[in-house]
């Protein structure tokens, strides 16, 4: 594995029947780096985060990862306990529908503080209330929801806030690595504003590492250091974002680029 | 003994329910399957329970039977008959003098000793069934031991209530490595698990399930550190026998309101009542 | 640290070569930069010359690493060592934007909901600056660009386009980097504001700045340039 890198992916295939989801993919992350896999439906984006993230297990190839004190683990040959453990505290996982991740109910409160007294039980320490009603709020402000609303019922939320306290519910137990997958998708445009601005500045002030799928290359442009362009289950291209998105060398990525509509 | 082998089952089941057990007792707190039989008695009116007392009886035991404490109410007098008829075995209500005692919803108070086996029965064994309610997924938190969810329960009535309000039934960890159901037991009841010097089986008939705390075992009722487990009682004494430190029964006498407590456990509140005629 | 003696040379450029190749266009390749060598050195102020298309632009993008050269090299003088931008990673390429090379376009790219004043306090917090300083110094350069306080806590969004330019060479220069690239920073400026720009390259250069740049202006361009780099327009390859 690459010295330095935090997350790294070699070989990567997979196919559904006859269909290639992933075609010999590589890829590495640096710590607190955030890189955009950009694609149109049935690129293998979405494949290849899951694949990423353990969710998915490849046909053939690998992912490496970096544990805090240095270790390097094959993703997909970790035991069950131990990748779910990672899941829970050092990854986050930030899906297009915030429903899926949260427990609707749950106070909100609840939600957030939910890996923290996963850890408590996990690592047979003391659950202390008062604490994590404290990271909660601390939380809740960190993304923007009005704390005195710790006590609510997600159902109580707009899709906005729900995202929002999805994101709060990941980053309480300070993941260094996130994967979002089209985070802002279906949320109204000023909606999407503020949370694209809101992502961008949690994961600078908190230096975490970002692999984000999405299919609108402006949110790439605005969150991604660095981007991954595919096209039928292979890179096409990579490199620094606005380098591809203004100089794009691939006849595919010239496309995708200029498809999009200017406002 | 009018045709039936002796304690109702043959020995075939009981020898499968007697492997379910020992594994059960090899892994504290954690549900094991167990090929549950068709019972002279519907689901819900403890067949599970039976069904694990069948199989530890021996001709010389003494069998109790309660039922929320006590030894007199219908389905516990049916289930000592029951007993009575098809294993020939010495029945008692003294809780000192039994060797194994089946229990639906309460833990006797007279402290148990060594030697002796309670029987519970179970009507959901499953302690974050309510929490969670896919089974696959309840299943693989067990195997993990990721319990984060029965936490956010306690935190969500903290949050509403100021406490946790589960009065029955409160959840514990076994040997600090499984979450268990302990029954309908109130909470007062928990504390009696703890390192308890007897041994402990719960017969789930109706879901076929089967666990175990062994005697000496750890069993710590969930809480906060700054919200901890309390067992809570009526600040009452027993209206029959004084008794200030027993689980109490609310009867209510009249319909202007009247009423008064009087100890769950009949056997400890008469054990009481007769020691004090003594003196 | 300002990297230098004054004269050191900060940036050098070696047989740069760029095309394009349009390939929604059948593949037309066009060449538009070939063999561009030059030298910048810390203190100095060059500007590009040649006519409207020759490729001006697109050298200046490409020193910034923003247009990937085909060939050649684009040395940049950063933490005392050489780096190649034409051919470093990503990850080196953004530490030398961050700390080493500014930029200065006619364009801001609007990020949604951040106030102008954090936008250019921003520049200057990358650059190590605490926070409320950086703040200040922030509305200080904001005011002297002529974009008054009721605007600071707005984000430019709905500035005119005047304004918004101003707030990005406000950006651009609050980051003090050695090494400052200008793209028509002047562009639709007028003559104050102008001014004002041409005092703060001139203010840069004092400290040691090595900037290049395309001005149209022809005014402006003699007030702060020290030599000229002229650009000549390529055959079209066949």
């Amino acid at each position: 594995m690459t010295p330095g890198t935090l997350l790294s992916a070699r070989g990567l295939s997979l196919s559904f029947g006859s269909i290639p989801a992933l075609d010999g993919v590589d890829l590495d992350l640096w710590p607190g780096e955030a890189l955009a896999i950009v694609g149109e439906s049935g690129s293998g984006k979405t494949t290849l985060l899951n694949t990423l993230f353990g969710a998915q297990r490849p046909d053939a190839g690998i992912v490496r990862y970096r544990d805090p004190a240095g270790h390097v683990h094959d993703v997909h040959a970790m035991k069950r306990p131990m990748l779910r453990a990672l899941h829970r505290s050092d990854w986050g996982f930030i899906y297009q529908e915030p429903r899926q991740a949260l427990r609707m109910p749950v106070s909100a409160g609840g939600n957030v503080g939910e890996r923290l007294m996963a850890q408590g039980t996990a690592s047979a320490g003391a659950l202390h209330y008062g604490r994590i009603r404290a990271a909660a709020i601390e939380w809740l402000r960190e993304v923007e929801i009005d704390p005195a609303r710790i006590d609510d019922l997600p159902r109580t939320f707009s899709g906005g806030m729900l995202q929002r306290l999805q994101i709060a519910r990941t980053l309480v137990t300070h993941p260094r690595l996130v994967f979002m997958d089209e985070p802002t998708g279906g949320l109204d445009v000023s909606v999407q504003a503020r949370l694209l601005d809101l992502i961008r500045t949690l994961i600078a002030r908190f230096a975490i590492a970002v692999v984000l799928v999405t299919h609108d290359v402006a949110v790439a442009r605005l969150l991604a250091d660095r981007i991954l362009v595919m096209q039928a289950g292979r890179v096409v291209e990579t490199g620094l974002t606005d380098q591809v998105l203004d100089d794009p060398h691939e006849p595919y990525t010239q496309l995708l680029v200029s498809s999009v509509l200017q406002a | 003994m009018n045709g039936y082998n002796f304690a109702y089952l043959d020995e075939q089941t009981k020898r499968m329910v007697r492997r379910a057990l020992l594994k059960a007792v090899a892994i504290p707190g954690h549900q094991v399957p167990f090929g549950g039989r068709e019972m002279p008695l519907p689901y819900g009116w403890g067949t599970g329970g039976i069904q694990v007392t069948a199989s530890i009886l021996g001709s010389g035991d003494v069998l109790k039977v309660i039922d929320q404490g006590a030894d007199d109410t219908t389905n516990a007098v049916s289930i000592r008959r029951f007993f009575a008829r098809t294993a020939g075995v010495a029945t008692t209500t003294r809780t000192e003098e039994a060797s194994v005692i089946q229990t639906r919803h309460r833990i006797p108070e007279t402290k148990l000793r060594e030697g002796q086996i309670i029987v519970y029965q179970v009507p959901l064994p499953e302690p974050l069934s309510r929490l969670e309610p896919s089974r696959a997924e309840a299943r693989e938190m067990h195997a993990l031991g990721d319990y984060g969810l029965m936490h956010v329960k306690l935190y969500e009535d903290i949050s509403r209530l100021g406490q946790v309000s589960i009065s029955f039934d409160y959840p514990v960890m076994v040997n600090g490595r499984y979450l268990m159901s302990p029954t309908p037991i109130p909470a007062f009841d928990n504390p009696k698990l703890d390192r308890s010097p007897a041994l402990h089986l719960f017969g789930a008939g109706r879901e076929k399930r089967i666990y175990a705390v062994p005697p000496y075992t750890e069993v710590r009722s969930l809480d906060f550190e700054d919200h901890p487990f309390r067992a809570t009682r009526a600040r009452h004494e027993c209206a029959l026998c004084g008794a200030r430190t027993s689980y109490l029964d609310e009867i209510v006498t009249d319909d202007r309101g009247g009423r008064m407590f009087v100890c769950s456990d009949t056997d400890y509140c008469a054990g009481r009542r007769e020691r004090e005629a003594a003196e | 640290m300002r990297g230098a003696a004054s004269g050191e040379v900060m940036l050098a450029v070696r047989g740069l070569g760029k095309s394009f190749t349009l390939h929604l266009q059948g593949g037309l390749r066009i060449p538009v930069l070939a063999g561009v060598g030059l030298e910048l050195r810390a203190g100095e102020c060059v500007m590009l010359a040649g006519p409207s298309g020759v490729g001006k632009s697109t050298l200046v993008r490409s020193l910034y690493g923003n247009y990937r050269a085909e060939e050649g090299e684009i040395l940049v003088r950063h933490d005392g060592a050489w780096v190649d931008l034409a051919s470093a990673d990503p990850r080196t390429v953004l530490d030398v934007r961050r700390r080493t090379l500014g930029y200065v376009s006619q364009f801001l790219r609007v990020v949604p909901r951040v106030p102008t004043l954090e936008i250019v306090a921003e520049a200057l917090a990358l650059r190590g600056t605490a926070a409320e300083e950086a703040r200040e110094r922030a509305r200080a350069l904001l005011l002297r660009l002529n974009i008054p306080a009721r605007l600071h806590l707005l984000p430019p969004a709905t500035f005119s386009g005047g304004e918004r330019q101003r707030v990005n060479l406000a950006r651009g220069f609050a980051g003090d980097h050695p090494i400052l690239l200008l793209d028509e920073p002047t562009a639709s400026l007028d003559a104050e504001n102008c001014a004002v720009v041409i005092d703060l390259v001139r203010e840069a250069k004092a400290r040691g700045a090595a900037i290049l740049g395309i001005i149209h202006d022809e005014d402006a361009r003699a007030a702060i340039a020290d030599r000229l780099f002229p650009l000549t327009p390529l055959q079209d390859a066949a």
